[in-house]
């Protein structure tokens, strides 16, 4: 039995996007003319990074020595055994560095900035992962950072603001719009197109303009590939499903990536149900259509004349009325199965893997935990599932209190 | 002689006037539009209000949010440049917005609404040459010109990209930013039309950031057009169904500048 995933193949689920940044349909460069040009040089210097051994011999180094990597892959008996199914082993990127997946990205990106010269960074964050570790990886190179934050997130997000603070970002509130994520992207945009000469735009999720969605995608794959080496190492096998939160998608396509061409593997992505698809809700694969936003072609909650619409989770990280265009293609393709569970569900089981497993989630993957226990149950009990622990849930506890009507 | 061709052949540069479509509310942008008729404007940029209006400074921010609050649908839209077109049936009309309004019922859907509305030519901010495939061939097949952006960062190796397939007018953006904030410098607009004007023979107009006659009138002597919008957007937010008088002041003022600009340098 290989290690290393199947090699690609002319039916490769792997080979997207195209030389035009399309998936299928999806994705593309749909930006103002202002930043064609340093988009299609950061795909031209991410090609060349990717070819350069030194700069994947960096990123290794940092991961492994910074970030803390690779992360365990962890069996979880006593969840396995309350749901009393299949086998569930988490994949723990909530042991990170920063406490989440956010950093794989980050840290890729600030390296491809170094590269081209950039010396200011800029980002957008909705519950503030991202922003602390973009905050992070700027203080750790030692670059001037920028952090948009819609003004309703900064006044839900008190302490994720604070450490942004704490790492020398400064971090400014979006008022715009719903003062949401979604408002937070437009102002990093418009903040971007004044300051293309010397500015670095680090993306948070498998999103925007090509080559955004592939690099961020190819930043994350040591979430799969990692997971892939050390199930074949543990079990000589291949797992039977992989679970995954979405919001805009980025650990679920790091996590399923490297296992598209394993055709045993099947995949289920979670999107956010909110107070359900009937009501108000972020599962733009669930409840929108595509359409054109933030540079690229995907699914998108909107109304029928294309107006983009709020979106909504108990989760700030999940709550963003789009989805990254290769989901949107691997949804149309069938290669991988979506689904969402509710605000509520994803509290419930919140409370499950504290009390079965003693580890905290944050929101995000509660909603993949979610997911399990319907699907667990019904697979059998030599099956093995790999779920993605994306994020952990000390910047959750607040929020959560506050759902359980428990006062701090 | 299409309308568009007729604005930039008049023997003086083009003044080129934007407001917010449905700012403050769908009923009102018909006299708004007509005060910058009256007040001599050659081109009139109907804007398409859009939640994320990712190009726009605070003005057309906020007269997106006003039309938006208004209830105006992208029907809306089309009837007030139906309207526009009985009223006015030589100047010309052109939308200007976002992609994703356009393309939401196919872009084949709303080339077709354009060329029955009496619309001229769309400006899409977020589709470049490299997207022209999801709206560029249904607008030159409905006979609507597809206006194209340059801007600052736009190089000679991307220019005939650019120029390709575009018509109408080329809208110079002056400065790499968002809507309605600084002015680029004197000397580099005049600088870039030089170069833009080299590469093609179709009119240049210049925006982003020009607010009074006098900056109207230093560009317009280099220049085949010049475009304003925050400037009179602001009077929107300002005065609201009360507007027209004062749209059609500046508007007036701004077209005497434009339009006798190169006497003023000759």
């Amino acid at each position: 039995m290989t290690v290393a995933p199947p090699a690609q193949t002319a039916n490769s689920f792997r080979n997207q996007p195209d030389e035009r940044g399309h998936f299928g349909q999806f994705g593309g460069r749909y930006v103002a003319e202002t930043l064609m040009p340093l988009i299609l040089e950061l795909e031209r210097e991410y090609r060349r990074a990717k070819g350069d051994p030194a700069f994947q011999a960096e990123f290794d180094d940092l991961l492994e020595h910074y970030v803390g990597r690779p992360s365990p892959l962890y069996f979880a008996p006593r969840l396995t055994g309350e749901l009393g199914g299949a086998q569930i082993w988490f994949k723990r990127d909530e042991l990170n560095h920063t406490g989440a997946h956010k950093i794989n990205n980050c840290i890729g990106q600030i390296l491809l900035a170094i590269r081209m010269g950039k010396t200011r960074i800029i980002a957008e964050t909705g519950a503030g992962q991202h922003g602390v570790a973009t905050a992070t990886v700027c203080a750790r190179f030692g670059l001037p950072c920028v952090i948009f934050m819609g003004a309703t997130d900064v006044a839900r997000q008190a302490p994720n603001v604070f450490r942004m603070k704490l790492l020398g970002a400064e971090v400014v509130p979006v008022t715009a719009g719903a003062a949401t994520l979604k408002d937070a992207m437009n102002e990093a945009l418009r903040d971007w197109v004044a300051n293309v000469h010397d500015t670095f735009y680090i993306i948070g999720t498998a999103a925007g303009p090509h080559p955004y969605p592939e690099l961020v995608r190819d930043f994350q794959s040591v979430i799969g590939r990692e997971a892939r080496e050390q199930l074949l190492s543990r079990t000589g096998r291949l797992p039977d499903l992989l679970v995954a939160a979405i919001g805009g998608g980025s650990n679920a396509i790091g996590l399923f990536h490297p296992f598209l061409d394993d055709p045993g593997v099947k995949m289920l992505g979670v999107e956010a149900a909110g107070h359900g698809l009937d009501k108000e809700h972020a599962a733009s694969l669930a409840g929108g259509r595509p359409g054109i936003l933030h540079g690229n072609k995907t699914y998108l909650l909107q109304d029928e004349d294309g107006q983009i619409l709020e979106g909504h989770s108990i989760s700030a990280g999940l709550d963003y009325p789009g989805i990254g265009p290769e989901h949107a293609w691997l949804k149309e393709t069938g290669r991988v199965e979506y689904t969402s569970v509710t605000d509520t569900e994803a509290l419930a089981a919140f409370q499950l893997l504290c009390r079965t497993e003693g580890i905290i989630p944050a929101l995000e993957p509660a909603h993949a935990i979610a997911a399990l226990q319907k699907v667990a149950p019904t697979m059998d009990k030599d099956q093995i599932i790999i779920a993605n622990l994306c994020g952990r849930g000390d910047k959750d506890i607040f929020s959560v209190a506050e759902h359980l009507g428990v006062t701090l | 002689m299409s309308r568009l061709a007729a604005a930039f052949a008049k023997g003086h540069p083009a003044l080129v006037t934007f407001v917010t479509g449905g700012d403050p509310t769908p009923a009102a942008t018909g006299a708004i539009l007509d005060a910058l008729v009256e007040g001599g404007a050659d081109v009139i940029e109907l804007g398409m209000p859009f939640t994320d209006p990712m190009a726009d400074g605070p003005a057309i921010q906020l007269a997106n949010l006003r039309s938006l609050g208004a209830g105006t649908k992208t029907a809306d839209i089309f009837r007030i440049a139906s309207e526009f077109r009985v009223r006015h049936p030589h100047l010309p009309l052109v939308l200007m917005g976002y992609a994703n309004p356009m393309i939401t019922r196919g872009a084949e859907w709303f080339a077709a609404e354009c060329a029955q509305a009496g619309v001229d030519g769309v400006i899409c901010v977020d589709i470049p040459p490299e997207e022209d495939p999801e709206l560029g061939p249904a607008l030159r097949g409905a006979g609507v010109a597809l206006i194209r952006l340059a801007t600052p960062t736009t190089d000679t190796a991307r220019l005939p990209a650019v120029l390709e397939g575009s018509s109408g007018f080329l809208y110079y953006v002056s400065v790499a930013g968002i809507t309605g904030m600084q002015q680029a410098a004197q000397a580099s607009i005049e600088q870039a039309v030089a170069r833009l004007k080299a590469a093609s023979d179709i009119p240049v107009a210049v925006g982003f950031g020009v607010r009074t006659p006098e900056q109207a009138s230093a560009i317009a002597a280099h220049a085949d057009g010049v475009v304003v919008g925050s400037a009179l957007v602001d009077i929107v937010a300002r005065h609201g169904a009360d507007a027209p008088a004062h749209i059609r002041a500046l508007t007036s003022a701004l077209s005497q500048a434009v339009h006798e600009s190169r006497k003023a340098t000759a």
